[in-house]
């Protein structure tokens, strides 16, 4: 079918409507974080801005289907909003006259043209806008499933429903998060600037963490059947890119955006024919994303040249990076992999970082100085419940030998396990000493 | 889901003459904003057919090497950009507004999906049960 800017496409076919529909959509995803952020920016509050980008979406609904969708839509886009922010400041107006100065602000970039905006488009302002919308979809005055819920609708341009799906809950309960989130910013005035220098660091691990948990609810998917679910790792993965280009001087932003790709490249590999998950060492490593780890080690490079000090994300992508440039498992250089997990405890006292760090040493230094740390951490709160910890205790036994007791460690992370997919690998774990067959 | 943008190649594109200022600068502009978006994971252009070379594979299996260039132009790849994205259209939004590659004579620029984990992880309900029905039963 062919389809040109000019050509209106035909209201009176159904098909061409949808068509249309569809097209506007994805213009929506590509044009709604830039406009939304410009919009904060003139009516510096994130409800009144959403609401006048999706006004602005409304009337895209209604004319481009008739008249053809424009060759610039993100221009279009923000004057349609714009004129609707004029005439609503003008009713209010009406009541207050102190809404005069932004009205006059307003009217005085309104009459632009398309060029003159597309233009304005390519500026830094763009740049900075995104920026300063990043912090506050991530701000600290909002729980942490508000951030993420309003990160995704605002700057990933995902809808209320997308959201809901991806983290398999209610769409009310996805709407109430971010007509809440949108509240909360308003009533605590929260800026529209960015941090001041002392509140960076923390601001910005803040944005990180948001972007990671997204994530890492599409690598790990912590409910469900489904042990991934690879649009939402795909939609982190894009926003951590778009920080990286809006904070390319700060490490840790490339370091997530390393640690992200690092990881994501083994997906392939993660699963069986059969839709089990697969351990890495057992991973069929001809499967593992070539191009993505290029990426990965690219980014991670870039966080190296940035500090002497490596933070949490780029010390994790450190460590997947090991593994990235290992062709065969036993090529793993587990010592350095010690060496980083030392840095990442010492970072952040994680006691999940210190059973991934007793682990390594076994690799390292042999089962027996692993299950020594292992059995340490028991006492450990944070991982009583911790199946992994189990797991982990486990294996050490089976490679010492001690099968009986391997099959009694296996039996309670089962117990502890959660996720489908995790239950199913324990359980043949079980079965196979059980039967006494093909241990390792 | 991944897409390769693929130019194809011109008469213009073949004879290996280096893009002028304004073309470079045009698509350098658009990558830049692909690049904002998040969205590029691979960029490159190619040098003229006349720079490769095709094994041919015969159907008794023998192997020749052809060295370009290839006759048929608008069959050749002159360059190709891999863009990750949320949807078909998402894609074609974006493909829409690709620069002209060679702007003094008609061309095209080819947009295909690539496979995606999605194409080879079966559903996972009928997965799990065939786990399922897998561990539960004894070992034959």
């Amino acid at each position: 079918m062919a389809r040109s800017d000019e050509r209106p496409v035909d209201p009176r076919s159904a098909a061409a409507a949808s068509e249309t529909h569809r097209v506007i959509d994805a213009i929506w995803r590509i044009e709604s974080p830039k406009l939304i952020a410009g919009l904060v920016r003139q009516v510096r509050d994130v409800g009144t801005a959403e609401d006048l980008a999706q006004d602005a979406l409304v009337a895209a609904l209604e004319q481009w289907p008739r008249d053809g969708v424009p060759s610039n839509p993100g221009p279009w886009l923000m004057q349609a909003a714009k004129r609707r922010a004029i005439d609503g400041l003008r009713r209010a107006q009406m009541m207050e006259r102190k809404h005069a100065t932004l009205t006059a602000e307003l009217e005085a970039t309104q009459d632009q043209s398309p060029e003159a905006a597309l233009v304005e488009g390519l500026d830094d302002v763009v740049g900075d806008d995104l920026l300063r919308l990043v912090f506050i979809t991530c701000h600290p005055v909002l729980s942490l499933e508000a951030r993420v819920a309003l990160t995704l609708r605002l700057l990933g341009g995902l809808t209320t429903p997308e959201i809901a799906r991806a983290f398999l809950l209610p769409e009310p309960t996805i709407a109430q998060r971010i007509v809440r989130a949108k509240r909360t910013l308003s009533e605590s005035r929260v800026p529209f600037e960015l941090p001041p220098a002392a509140e960076l660091a923390e601001r910005t691990a803040a944005v990180l963490r948001v972007i990671y948990l997204i994530y890492n609810e599409g690598y790990a998917a912590s409910s469900g059947d489904a042990w991934m679910r690879p649009a939402l790792a795909e939609d982190a993965m894009r926003l951590g890119r778009v920080l990286a280009t809006l904070m390319p001087r700060d490490a840790e932003v490339h370091g997530l955006v390393a640690l992200m790709e690092l990881q994501w490249s083994r997906a392939r590999a993660r699963t069986g024919p059969d839709g089990a998950p697969v351990l890495l060492r057992d991973q069929d490593r001809s499967l593992w994303d070539q191009l993505l780890i290029r990426r990965g080690l690219a980014a991670l490079a870039r966080a190296e040249s940035l500090t002497r000090t490596l933070g949490p994300y780029a010390l994790q992508a450190a460590i997947a990076a090991c593994h990235a440039r290992a062709r065969r498992p036993e090529d793993t250089d587990w010592v350095r992999i010690v060496a980083l997990y030392d840095a990442l405890v010492e970072l952040t006292g994680s006691p999940v970082v210190a059973l991934n760090r007793a682990v390594a040493v076994g690799m390292a230094f042999g089962a027996a100085e692993g299950l020594t740390l292992l059995d340490a951490l028991q006492t450990e709160p944070a991982l009583a419940r911790y199946h992994l910890l189990a797991s982990a205790r486990g294996e050490m036994l089976e490679q010492l030998g001690r099968r009986d007791a391997a099959r009694a460690v296996f039996l309670q992370a089962l117990e502890l396990a959660e996720n489908a997919q995790d239950r199913l690998v324990l359980r043949a774990r079980v079965d196979r000493l059980s039967r006494g067959v093909g241990s390792r | 889901m991944r897409f390769m943008i693929i130019v194809k190649a011109t008469a213009d594109s073949e004879t290996g003459r280096l893009p002028t200022d304004a073309e470079m600068g045009a698509m350098a502009a658009f990558h830049e904003e692909m690049a904002n978006a998040g969205i590029v994971l691979d960029a490159s252009g190619l040098k003229p057919s006349a720079a490769g070379f095709r094994v041919r594979f015969g159907a008794d299996g023998a192997r020749t090497v052809v060295d370009g260039p290839f006759a048929e132009t608008k069959e050749l790849i002159a360059g190709y950009t891999i863009i990750s994205v949320r949807s078909r259209e998402e894609a074609l939004a974006w493909a829409r507004r690709f620069p002209c590659p060679y702007p003094s004579e008609e061309g095209f620029i080819e947009v295909r999906q690539l496979y995606e984990l999605d194409d080879f992880v079966p559903s996972p309900g009928v997965e799990t049960f065939r786990a399922i029905e897998r561990v539960t039963r004894p070992a034959s």
